[in-house]
């Protein structure tokens, strides 16, 4: 199922009241989820939160147990939509995705149930992929929260506070009659810690109970005019209730002392990281002890203007610690401070970058220039152990590391098509190539350098549709079987279909959503118990209407090659789409690499295939490594006295996948490459054989030594 | 167990090295010592081969007891406050360093292999980058340094990376627990226990006692001395050749006479010698050093012959039996990618049988069907033993062979450019002879070789006019090894032409 299994963890969602559970962010959110008695689960996989997919679709025993319906959702658009399922029933309910590109994606479905109103609490956790580590746009969540009126939490990024806020914000979601945005973290995601948990709850009111007595009330639904009431419903009984029950139940935490005339106001979610800023400043113990009076804002949208106007009285200025832009708390409380005749100065984008991650450096560094001008008086400690490096060695170092982007897999089955059109390239020129998400967006980078933009999932083709006029070269986009069931089939191919497209798009099928970790989708070869697979991709496009469609193996180069300057070449007009198909070489050694493993262990006969370069006929060129970038294909010391240029050499890593060996062919590159075939547990035949071949070519071996002896230099 | 105090642990290290299992057992090894233990990592894209970090935080249970209060941890390393980094290879040390993690209070255990950057990988010579200053800089920014080939102990005990850092950590002594506690941890994970227990203490051992020296087999040398037939050779170089030479022109020597027989070494060293005439013997001869070196290379050229001849050599059939991990008596079958062309051919056939083929297209269409694709040639079978046998041992065709022609006319052609040049300039000839450097490979790399090096040659003139002959053409050859598509070597051609034309035209003008 997925790159990372998780049979130990789905152990851990059943433990009960008052046991620990360890683990990582996202695995305890889940627990809470159970524990708060969630009826249905929903979801689009990707980084940050791939892991709670991943775990309940590991956990379905439990889920049965508990009456919980679990979906791997087609699109967060699908999994915004679940919670349809709120409006009219008393079901708790939670979606999940990467953000903001999922948000971007469910908009549509979560701006009409936040106008229609839930009574059954609906979260949606969504993973702030934002700062080092996160592939998208950087944007924020807050402001989804904003427009269409949806309270935003930000816990503590420790355990207990994540999955306390999970649990309150279902009590949230129903006294506000709205659904609530959970936002984590990149790495709040993944932080390892421990929290004590509860029972698991079944739900009260089931799935079966709403199906057998439906329920329908014209209000909620999106039309006029019932859609012009939400709006007023919004502001004059949602707001006021989701107010009134953030400020009873104390949400947001009023911390640290009374020093002074100053205050700090932080997301909670960068609370530990402003807390070891003032330990390090030697304004805090290592449990957050401070004499500065801190205002943490474990719920991020709405503000609680009371508890803000009451914080930042008779104080003459405030630090907003408040991450990414539009600096929207920055904002709010300026303005609630004005309204409310409050004259703090508030002090956020002034101190600290106005773009970018808030690293405990940054924040170090933000939060000492606030107190530099505030509280010039307080006393602190020293800065922290300052390099014993010059500006000389710190460039040097600098200059030294080199870049490392990230890039395909040893063995990735995606390489080779790049390989194919690089090297059609170099035979019908260049040509503007559209991308897409996925693992196949690494082409963009050395050493392939193709791709001209990425719109989004399953936008690579209707990336492209502008570019459609009569030329002489056509366009290629590139979309990955994850992105084609996402939306790609009607955004890329039916558009493509209907606008009569004469362009070429090469559909990446590697047999699972690769790049979220692993995840099966429609077109998936392998048998799964409870989603349907082996639904062809080449079927899906043909059934839509396009007739120039071909399907090749990827680690075949030359007949890559040949089918994509076809689909460049040919007379007949329409929509080309070529589906290359491979499989994900991460999934594919998961499941090989024990089964090998245990058939050499149990004495069956098994032949590992692993490349290799001859180091008497490489020159040192590198072109192999130009075509290919595989992490295995590197570089060693030329053992030539006479050559200095290393020569290429593959390391162990190598899976044999064979791309290499295609390359040198579809390239006709040097010589130097082997393939070698390794024999474990030989039969009768194979030792008969090479005993035979052995002798003969030992003996002819023998004859040229004797020749080369003759010339013997020492 | 009671612990008096936090550490921070930073782990740099590349997506798919197994940082993720390292900073588990880290975990794992304080909570079973009494720390409250917390890590993050950032997964997603830098898992997929990028640079990724992991920070684990220990914080002594007791303390923490004793307050009643949990305490609050980050969630990534603050710069001069890390405890400890782990850098699993040498350049993902200098990136702990660039970022700051690496001070005073830092220990600081690194991998000293190279795992090489793709920018590294792609460059058409030599595009590696030294790691000296990050040594330099971690000898001086750390407060103890510890340094080791872990990639080396890794594949010495056929565990993983993860396991011998593991064992330096322990190794180390930065952490209070044990190398008892440190084990008991990898036992009870339960995965590969004896191998990544192996690897541990290869770990354990390279940092604590400096043993990191993993002994490499080295080929059996019959050193029976000079065959009588190449001793006149070898007299005549340490005769007639300075000792400075010597070594440079003992291994070209060498290489001629394994590509073809003495008499050719003999042409070899009378090429030299010609050179040698005209080197004034500054700096150490380089000039005629030069020219050794790139002269056997070019006359020792890659040819069917050769490539047949290095494919089936015994030497070879130890080497890829080492290469792949082979065990000892275990079956290995190779099969070589080969791709001959209709040139591949003609090369070996007398010179105007292969012009006419190679003008006739009829003739290229008929051959064309036999040589139009890539071949698998299993050399360890006789099927493809044989043929390759047989080809390796046409060396009496070699020299009536058209490219024996071809070649011989490009070599005479570049010594005459480096004698020329030797008369007034020999800094200048030293880089003309160096130029052979980017004539290498097969097909279209060769070729693209071939081109850059004439359209070098073909400004001879232009560079002899500038003012530091050598360093311009110095600049030229690293242009054309800038990027395969030429793009950096026109550009700097038509600045060195187009400077010359200018400043041609302001003589004009004045």
């Amino acid at each position: 199922m997925a790159e990372r299994s998780f049979a130990k963890e789905v152990k851990d969602l059943k433990i009960g009241a008052g046991e620990v559970f360890h683990g990582e962010g996202i695995l305890a959110v889940t627990k809470a989820l159970l524990q708060s008695g969630v009826s249905y689960v929903g979801g689009y996989q990707g980084a940050p939160i791939s892991h709670l997919m991943d775990v309940l679709a590991d956990a379905e025993e439990i889920l049965g147990e508990l009456k919980v319906h679990f979906e791997a959702s087609a699109s967060e658009a699908a999994a915004a939509a679940m919670l349809a399922a709120s409006v009219n029933y008393p079901l708790r309910g939670a979606v999940t995705w990467k953000s903001t590109v999922g948000t971007n994606v469910a908009s549509d479905a979560l701006a009409s149930v936040t106008s229609s109103g839930v009574i059954g609490g609906c979260l949606v956790i969504v993973g702030e992929d934002y700062g080092e580590g996160s592939s998208i746009m950087q944007e924020r969540t807050h402001a989804f929260a904003m427009k269409s009126q949806m309270w935003l939490l930000d816990p503590r990024p420790n355990l207990e506070s994540i999955t306390e806020m999970v649990e309150r914000g279902f009590e949230l979601s129903e006294a506000s009659n709205t659904p609530v945005m959970l936002e984590l973290r990149i790495r709040a995601c993944h932080v390892y810690g421990s929290f004590v948990a509860k029972d698991n709850v079944t739900p009260a009111f089931t799935l079966r109970d709403a199906m057998e007595n439906p329920q329908r009330d014209y209000s909620r639904v999106v039309l006029p005019p019932s859609n012009f009431v939400h709006e007023v419903e919004k502001i004059e009984d949602r707001w006021p209730a989701a107010i009134r029950f953030i400020q009873e139940q104390k949400l947001n935490e009023f911390m640290g002392g009374e020093h002074g005339d100053i205050g700090i106001i932080v997301q909670g979610g960068l609370y530990n990281a402003m807390v070891r800023a003032l330990e390090l400043l030697g304004l805090a113990d290592s449990f957050g002890n401070t004499e500065l009076p801190i205002y943490c804002l474990n719920v991020a949208y709405p503000l609680i203007e009371s508890e803000v106007v009451d914080f930042c009285r008779r104080k003459s200025a405030v630090l907003m610690i408040e991450e990414g832009q539009p600096e929207y708390l920055e904002q709010a409380v300026n303005s609630i401070l004005k309204n409310a005749g409050v004259d703090a100065r508030v002090v956020g984008k002034g101190v600290f970058p106005k773009a970018g991650e808030y690293t405990g450096q940054v924040l170090q560094k933000g939060v000492a220039a606030f107190l530099d001008e505030f509280a010039p008086g307080l006393e602190r400690k020293p800065a922290n152990g300052a390099s014993r490096l010059n500006d000389t060695d710190t460039k040097a170092v600098a200059a030294t590391v080199p870049a490392r982007p990230a890039g395909f897999c040893t063995g990735c089955p995606e390489r080779p098509v790049f390989s194919a059109m690089k090297l059609v390239q170099k035979d019908i020129g260049k040509f503007h190539v559209s991308c897409d998400i996925g693992c196949h967006l690494f082409s963009i980078l050395p050493p392939f350098d193709i791709g001209n933009t990425t719109m989004g999932y399953g936008l690579g083709w209707a990336g492209a549709s502008a570019l459609q006029a009569e030329s002489d070269q056509r366009t290629v986009s590139i979309m990955g079987d994850g992105g084609f069931w996402h939306n790609g089939l009607t955004s890329g191919v039916g558009n493509a279909v209907f606008n009569k497209n004469d362009n070429v798009l090469v559909i990446i099928d590697n047999g699972y959503s690769a790049a979220t970790g692993g995840q099966h989708l429609l077109s998936s070869r392998a048998a799964n118990k409870t989603k349907s697979t082996n639904n062809r991709i080449a079927r899906a496009v043909k059934g839509l209407g396009v007739d120039w469609v071909e399907e090749v193996n990827t680690y075949d180069i030359g007949r890559m090659k040949k089918v994509m300057t076809d689909a460049m070449k040919t007379k007949k007009k329409g929509p080309k789409v070529i589906v290359a198909q491979s499989e994900c070489m991460l999934n594919r050694q998961r499941r090989e690499k024990p089964l090998r493993r245990k058939a050499i262990k149990d004495g069956v006969r098994v032949v590992r295939e692993r490349f290799g370069v001859d180091e008497d006929t490489c020159t040192g060129d590198h072109a192999c490594i130009r075509l290919s970038g595989c992490p295995s294909l590197t570089l060693k010391d030329n053992p030539d006295p006479l050559r200095d240029d290393p020569v290429a050499h593959v390391n162990n890593e190598c899976v044999g996948c064979g791309v290499c060996g295609g390359n040198a062919h579809a390239a006709v590159l040097c010589p130097s490459f082997y393939r070698a075939d390794l024999v474990y547990n030989p039969n009768r035949w194979d030792k008969a054989s090479t005993r035979i071949r052995g002798a003969v070519i030992g003996f002819l071996q023998r004859l040229r030594n004797r020749r080369r002896a003759r010339y013997a230099f020492e | 167990m009671s612990q008096e105090r936090s550490f921070k642990i930073a782990i740099q290290a590349l997506g798919g090295q197994g940082g993720g299992v390292l900073s588990g057992w880290i975990v794992k090894l304080g909570e079973r010592a009494g720390f409250i233990a917390q890590s993050t990592s950032v997964p997603g894209v830098a898992q997929r081969t990028g640079a990724t970090v992991y920070y684990v935080e220990l914080y002594p249970k007791r303390l923490a007891e004793e307050r009643q209060q949990a305490p609050v941890l980050a969630l990534m390393p603050v710069p001069g406050d890390v405890d400890i980094v782990l850098a699993s290879e040498i350049m993902e040390a200098g990136r702990a360093i660039d970022r700051g993690f690496v001070t005073a209070k830092t220990t600081l255990i690194a991998s000293s292999h190279r795992v090489y950057a793709i920018g590294e990988k792609i460059g058409m010579g030599d595009a590696r980058i030294s790691s000296g200053s990050i040594h330099a800089a971690a000898e001086k920014a750390a407060g103890k340094f510890l340094i080791a080939d872990m990639e080396a102990c890794a594949d010495a005990t056929n565990s993983i990376i993860s396991s011998v850092l593991f064992g330096a950590l322990a190794g180390s002594d930065a952490l209070p627990m044990a190398r008892d506690e440190f084990e008991a941890v990898i036992r009870d994970q339960g995965r590969a226990v004896e191998s990544n227990l192996a690897g541990f203490a290869a770990g354990f051992e390279a940092v604590r006692y400096g043993r990191t020296e993993v002994s490499q087999p080295t080929e059996e040398q019959q050193a029976a001395g000079p065959a009588p037939a190449v001793r006149p050779l070898i007299e005549r170089l340490h005769g007639q050749f300075p000792e400075a030479t010597h070594a440079m022109a003992f291994e070209g020597l060498k290489r001629v006479v394994d590509h073809q027989d003495p008499r050719y070494g003999s042409l070899y060293l009378d090429r030299l010698q010609s050179v040698l005439a005209l080197d004034r013997g500054g700096t150490d001869y380089r000039l005629t050093t030069t020219v050794a070196k790139h002269l056997a290379l070019w006359m020792a050229y890659d040819d069917v012959i050769r490539v047949a001849d290095l494919k089936t050599r015994s030497t070879r059939f130890r080497r890829f039996r080492r290469d792949v991990l082979a065990a000892p008596d275990q079956i290995v079958h190779v099969s070589e990618y080969m791709h001959p062309r209709i040139e591949e051919l003609c090369d070996m056939l007398p010179p105007r049988v292969a012009r006419w083929i190679l003008d006739s297209s009829t003739t290229r269409k008929v051959l064309g069907v036999f040589f139009g694709k890539g071949r698998r040639l299993p050399t360890t079978k006789l099927r493809g033993f044989v043929p390759l046998y047989i080809i390796a041992s046409l060396r009496f065709l070699r020299r009536s062979s058209y490219k024996y022609q071809q070649e011989t006319a490009r070599i005479e052609n570049w010594l005459d450019l480096v004698r020329e040049a030797a008369g007034y300039d020999q800094a200048f000839a030293t880089e003309i002879a160096a130029l052979q450097r980017l004539i290498k490979g097969y097909g279209d790399t060769h070729a693209r070789g071939l081109a850059n090096f004439s359209a070098i040659t073909a400004v001879l003139d232009v560079l002899r006019r500038q003012d530091n002959p050598a360093e311009a053409t110095r600049d030229l050859h690293d242009a054309a090894l800038a990027d395969e598509n030429g793009v950096a070597l026109r550009a700097a051609l038509s600045r060195l032409t187009g400077k010359e034309e200018g400043s041609a035209d302001a003589e004009a003008v004045a």
